[in-house]
């Protein structure tokens, strides 16, 4: 079984954002695996110690930069990589118009994906990948068991947790409660620098969203801040609590 | 083209709140406002929308549309966007909604704005506010397009006091049992007599400095005296004491209650992307110098363990 698996380069977390010509600033930010493709990354590895996939093949669209994304997957285990050369500035819409198209050339029988990117992330990409290529899918999973050509994967729903199985080939995305990714070893990070990765022009496709602007959000007025004892403090704020925020009690 | 319609999001009759605050939010834009239901034995609903806006309700019923799935709910609203052709479709930024309204953008070719703080509409025409880097920054995007798409994040549009006909619309079954293709196979309401995180009004949220689940009880004895949500940093979900559906951050889950309380939580930036466009934020930290007190309109410096049980009785007061 052959699984294909969706990173994108993200800003790290901890990145402070600013503008710079209206535009969000790159310079200068240390870039990272987004954290969910990186649990998706640790899921197919698992699929492949569990000897249900093969091969795990690591998709990134991107520009060159997105080649890290792909050799930190490669040094976790990932076995080959396939570089979608794309202007970052492309949508949702022209990401998945790309991806579908490496990945069709690829014949995976599942595509895993995080549910969303941690940077402008939308939480589209994988959905739209499974509507082009007429897979079904399934979103923000938390465990996947795979036999009989069909995946069942439990979810975390709004409310509860839900059960859902579906034909392969099929689109599914993770949550990062699903597993712990592993940390690349040494040996792994050596080997990861002789897996073949191919480089290959994305599919053509306009972008249907318009960044109209970037702000950086309102600043927060300064709060009130007591230092004093517990008591007071305790008092002080269920004042707070029942005249300015006018809590109701159950 | 004419319309603005609001997808429901509902289970079994269950209608979730961020409907109500899209219909409301939508009546600002003049044009006609329809709730789209599709279910089954939902037609008694129909008033329930037209309360807070609804001119319309479109009511689909059938036994394909008992639960959701993409495949018959895509198929179903294709048909009805070709039939009556709305203005705009919203949908709620939840686990249903983005699914939907994604997969719906894609068969129509077309774009989706998602996680939306803030919405404009017009003719053929939405101008979507969204929080980006994890609320580092904000980007307005503009989606073209018949109808424009986007999905709205629960808890930032205000449920008005505004009022439609509701005017029952019932069009025709358009998908069948072969439009699907996910077989839900269950599920398992989370079991709690506490509100949903991404609904709740109130959201008292423990973090590593409740040391344990002791901690932890205090933080869901003040939440339930206040009806809240129980929620926690990244450090109390991976100690255990919470199950991970309730941690609340950037690769967790976003609030925007009323009142947001962190109990023991530092205030990392991964957190503060959870919480930090909460109406009003307490926060309960011995360590002055705590990034929380940052973003809090009251900060107390103390210790929870002395200053919970103290506010619990207080508050009683
Ligand atoms: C990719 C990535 C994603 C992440 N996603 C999330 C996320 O979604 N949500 C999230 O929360 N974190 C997330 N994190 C983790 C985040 O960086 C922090 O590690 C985490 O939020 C810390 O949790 P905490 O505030 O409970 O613990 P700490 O940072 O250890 O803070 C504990 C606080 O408790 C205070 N304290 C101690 N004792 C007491 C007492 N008796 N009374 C009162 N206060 C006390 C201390 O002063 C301290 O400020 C993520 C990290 C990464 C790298
Ligand atoms: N440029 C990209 N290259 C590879 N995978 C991507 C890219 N953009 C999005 N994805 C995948 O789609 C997921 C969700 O992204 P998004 O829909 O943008 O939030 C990510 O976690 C990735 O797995």
């Amino acid at each position: 079984m052959k699984v294909l698996v969706c990173v994108k380069q993200t800003f790290d977390t901890e990145a402070k954002i600013e503008l710079k010509d209206g535009k969000i600033a790159d310079a200068g930010i240390n870039l990272i695996i987004n954290p969910y493709d990186e649990v998706a990354v640790e899921g197919a590895i698992q699929l492949k110690e569990k000897g249900v996939a093969k091969e795990i093949v690591v998709v990134a669209a991107g520009s060159d930069k997105a080649m890290d994304a792909i050799r930190t997957a490669l040094a976790m285990g990932a076995d080959r990589g396939v570089l979608v050369q794309q202007d970052t500035a492309a949508d949702e819409f022209a990401r998945a118009v790309a991806l579908a198209d490496a990945i069709k050339a690829e014949n995976p029988d599942i595509v895993l994906a995080g549910h969303v990117a941690a940077d402008d992330g939308s939480s589209q990409v994988p959905t739209r990948v499974a509507e082009i290529l007429g897979f079904p899918h399934i979103n923000v999973i938390t465990s996947i068991e795979v036999a009989g050509g069909k995946a069942t994967c439990s979810s975390e729903a709004d409310g509860g947790t839900q059960v859902t199985e579906v034909s392969l080939p099929a689109v599914i995305s993770s949550q990062v409660s699903w597993n712990e990714p592993r940390y690349p070893s040494m040996k792994g990070i050596m080997a990861a620098k002789k897996k073949p990765v191919a480089t290959v022009a994305a599919a053509a496709a306009d972008n249907k969203v318009k960044i109209v602007e970037f702000s950086m959000p309102p600043a927060k007025a300064a709060g009130i801040k007591i230092e004093d004892e517990p008591e007071v403090c305790a008092t002080k704020l269920a004042e707070w609590m029942k005249n300015t925020v006018k809590v109701e009690l159950k | 083209m004419a319309g603005t319609w609001i997808f429901v999001e509902q289970r079994d009759g269950n209608i979730r709140k961020v409907t109500y605050e899209m219909l409301s939010e939508a009546k600002k834009f003049g044009d006609e406002v329809a709730a789209v239901v599709f279910g089954k034995g939902v037609e008694a609903l129909a008033p329930e929308f037209a309360k807070y806006g609804a001119d319309k309700v479109y009511v689909v019923e059938d036994d394909v549309f008992a639960n959701y799935n993409t495949g018959a709910y895509v198929a179903q609203m294709v048909a009805m966007i070709n039939e009556f052709k709305p203005n705009a479709v919203l949908f709620a930024h939840t686990f249903n909604g983005r699914d939907f309204g994604s997969r719906l953008a894609q068969k129509l070719q077309l774009g989706l704005a998602t996680d939306a703080i803030a919405v404009e509409l017009s003719a053929g025409k939405g101008l979507f506010t969204r929080a980006i880097y994890a609320g580092k920054a904000l980007a307005k995007v503009e989606v073209a397009g018949e109808p424009v798409l986007g999905t709205i994040r629960p808890g930032v549009c205000e449920v008005g006091d505004v009022s439609g006909a509701g005017a029952v619309v019932k069009p025709a079954v358009a998908a069948t049992a072969a439009d699907v293709y996910q077989t839900v196979k269950s599920f398992v309401p989370t079991v709690s007599a506490r509100p949903e995180l991404t609904e709740a009004d109130v959201v008292v949220s423990g973090g590593r400095g409740c040391k344990g689940p002791d901690g932890i009880k205090l933080v869901e004895q003040l939440a339930d005296l206040l009806g809240a949500a129980v929620g926690g940093s990244r450090a109390s979900i991976d100690s255990g004491w919470l199950g991970h559906e309730l941690q609340v951050g950037q690769t967790g889950k976003v609030v925007n209650p009323n009142l947001y309380v962190a109990a023991g939580i530092s205030g990392a930036i991964q957190h503060l992307a959870g919480m930090s466009s909460s109406k009003f934020i307490a926060a309960i930290n011995t360590d002055t110098e705590a990034p929380i007190f940052n973003v809090s309109d009251f900060g107390v410096v103390a210790d929870l363990f002395k200053v919970i049980p103290t506010l619990v009785s207080e508050l009683k007061k």
